[in-house]
């Protein structure tokens, strides 16, 4: 204790504390401020585009989604049209058969009726054709017949014969 | 490259050991007694431990016996009823006295006393000198290495400052080396120990007393026998300061904690007999911690020197072929050991210093173990 006391040396412990503390100031205001500031400055930007990156992330992740959202969407919509379409289709071919059906049915209908009235008017033409035919052959016959005097003799006798049988 | 390295020892330790003939063959003259190339090993260790007054870098003697010292001598600046300034030469390293101003001054293991002009020193039964000592504010080897150390470190993180500036918030050159050391210094010893709301007021402070110490220890371990850090007067000062910073920041809760250290866990008239002891040991706890801090490192320091040193002097007590080189590796390896306690010391003081500081700004736990306090 004694020599660490007699080897103090109160000059040399002055100017060590001068020295120190000009040190202390010119390295505080030319070096350790800006440095540890621009540490920080260096820091704080490393940790903001950390976050700017997280949220530049986050931010894709939702437009992804809803994307996604559109998208499915859109989907939805257009199934939804398809069915429509095809409904729709549907519905205008069996609107069309039906409609095609009732007129054919009509068609067939008249065609029916007009065929009717045709056959009656052939028919009663036909008869009026057989009567005539009929008086012309009566005509005929009975001229042939009554042309000789055997002949219609033959005759008033056969229906003379006719008439007693009955 | 290995080989060339392995190479490079082996022709320091042949040179060194020839050299180590050298002495012998010129101690050997006068009296040729293996305790005086001792007591002249001693002596330099001890001279080289001490401050001095010039900046010498080496000396010889030549054949005729005159001692030549290589070096720079320094100011002297002494108080003695008026300020003396004079060149240290005038003591031709202790061989004669100086005049200045009326007074006579002679220098005698480091230290100036003021004497008669004829020199006369007059010692008592234990060797002291008694002759009366003016304050000396002298230019010494020390305050030189001081102003060298701190002008490096201003030019160093100055420059390191500048190139954030110039480089886009990115270092170049040396400070990508002592950016990660400032770093360090920053989040694993002032965050963790001050807490994150206090600790950028004391981080000044602690990057300049860490680098302070790391490059003055570096410099004591070149060839120029620096022993600034192994100085008891300079540990003083940084634990002083430390001492004083821990107190003046120091917050309510800490001063309360100071005087009544349990708080509000026993009742006063409980506390009355406790605190007979505990008080008086917390108070004086204040003035152990820094005291701790100087002697540590003053130790260290002057410990890892006079190892090397007495290692170094080995070589010249072997005087052998084999002796020398052995102690040569050994002072080798103590060397690189060196360069860590370097580090290690730094580190330490400047650990402690902001644990201190952390204890003065605690402001709401008082549950920091006890154990930390008294390291």
């Amino acid at each position: 204790m004694e020599k660490l006391i007699n080897d103090f040396s109160f000059g040399l412990f002055v100017w060590q504390t001068l020295l120190f503390l000009i040190l202390l100031y010119l390295l505080y205001r030319f070096a350790w401020k800006p440095i540890l500031n621009a540490i920080n400055d260096r820091e704080e930007g490393i940790k903001n585009a950390l976050a700017a990156a997280e949220d530049a992330k986050k931010e894709m992740q939702n437009v992804t989604a809803d994307s996604e959202k559109l998208l499915q969407e859109a989907r939805g919509e257009r199934e939804a049209m398809l069915k429509e379409a095809r409904e729709i289709r549907e519905k205008m071919v069996a609107d069309a058969r039906d409609q095609a059906k009732q007129e054919g049915d009509k068609l067939i209908a008249q065609a029916k009726a007009t065929i009717e009235s045709e056959k009656k008017a052939a028919v009663a033409e036909i008869k009026s054709q057989v009567a005539d035919l009929s008086v012309q052959i009566a005509e005929k016959i009975l001229k042939d017949q009554l042309a000789n005097k055997d002949k219609q003799l033959k005759l008033v006798d056969d229906m003379l014969g006719d008439i007693k049988l009955n | 490259m290995r080989t060339i390295f392995t190479l490079k020892i082996l022709l320091l330790c042949t040179f060194l050991s020839v050299s180590g003939f050298e002495v012998s063959a010129k101690e050997e003259s006068p009296e040729g007694s293996k305790k005086d190339i001792k007591t002249e090993i001693k002596e330099y260790i001890d001279h080289h431990l001490k401050d001095s007054h010039d900046f010498s870098i080496f000396s010889y003697t030549e054949d005729n016996g005159e001692h030549v010292y290589v070096g720079i001598p320094l100011p002297v600046i002494l108080w003695d009823e008026g300020l003396k300034v004079f060149s240290s030469s005038k003591f031709h390293h202790g061989e004669t006295i100086a005049e200045a101003g009326g007074n006579y001054y002679a220098l005698e293991h480091g230290k100036i006393y003021k004497t008669d002009a004829e020199g006369n020193l007059n010692h008592d039964e234990e060797g002291h000198v008694t002759n009366a000592k003016p304050i000396d504010f002298s230019i010494t080897k020390n305050v030189v290495m001081m102003i060298i150390t701190g002008a490096l470190m201003l030019w160093l993180f100055s420059s390191l400052a500048r190139s954030y500036a110039k480089n886009n918030g990115v270092p170049t050159g040396a400070g990508r080396f002592f950016e990660p050391i400032v770093i360090y210094i920053r989040d694993d010893i002032a965050r963790p120990t001050i807490g994150e709301k206090r600790y950028r007021k004391y981080m000044p402070f602690l990057l300049t007393i860490f680098f302070f110490i790391w490059f003055l220890n570096m410099f004591g371990l070149t060839p120029l026998g620096i022993n600034v850090t192994g100085n008891i007067a300079i540990t003083f000062g940084l634990a002083l300061l430390t001492f004083l910073i821990t107190n003046f920041t120091g917050t309510k809760d800490y001063w309360k904690h100071l005087v009544d250290p349990l708080g509000d866990a026993m009742p006063w008239y409980g506390k009355i007999p406790i605190y007979i002891i505990l008080v008086p040991i917390e108070l004086l706890g204040l003035i152990i911690k820094p005291f701790a801090l100087l002697i540590r490192l003053y130790a260290n320091m002057q410990a890892g020197h006079i190892v090397l040193m007495s290692l170094i002097g080995l070589m010249f007590i072997f005087k052998s072929w084999i002796g020398s080189p052995l102690s040569f590796f050994l002072a080798f390896a103590i060397t690189l050991i060196e360069v860590l306690v370097a580090l290690l010391q730094a580190y330490i003081f400047t650990m402690l210093s902001s644990l201190y500081f952390g204890f003065a700004s605690e402001e709401h736990d008082h549950e920091e173990e006890p154990e930390l306090a008294h390291l």
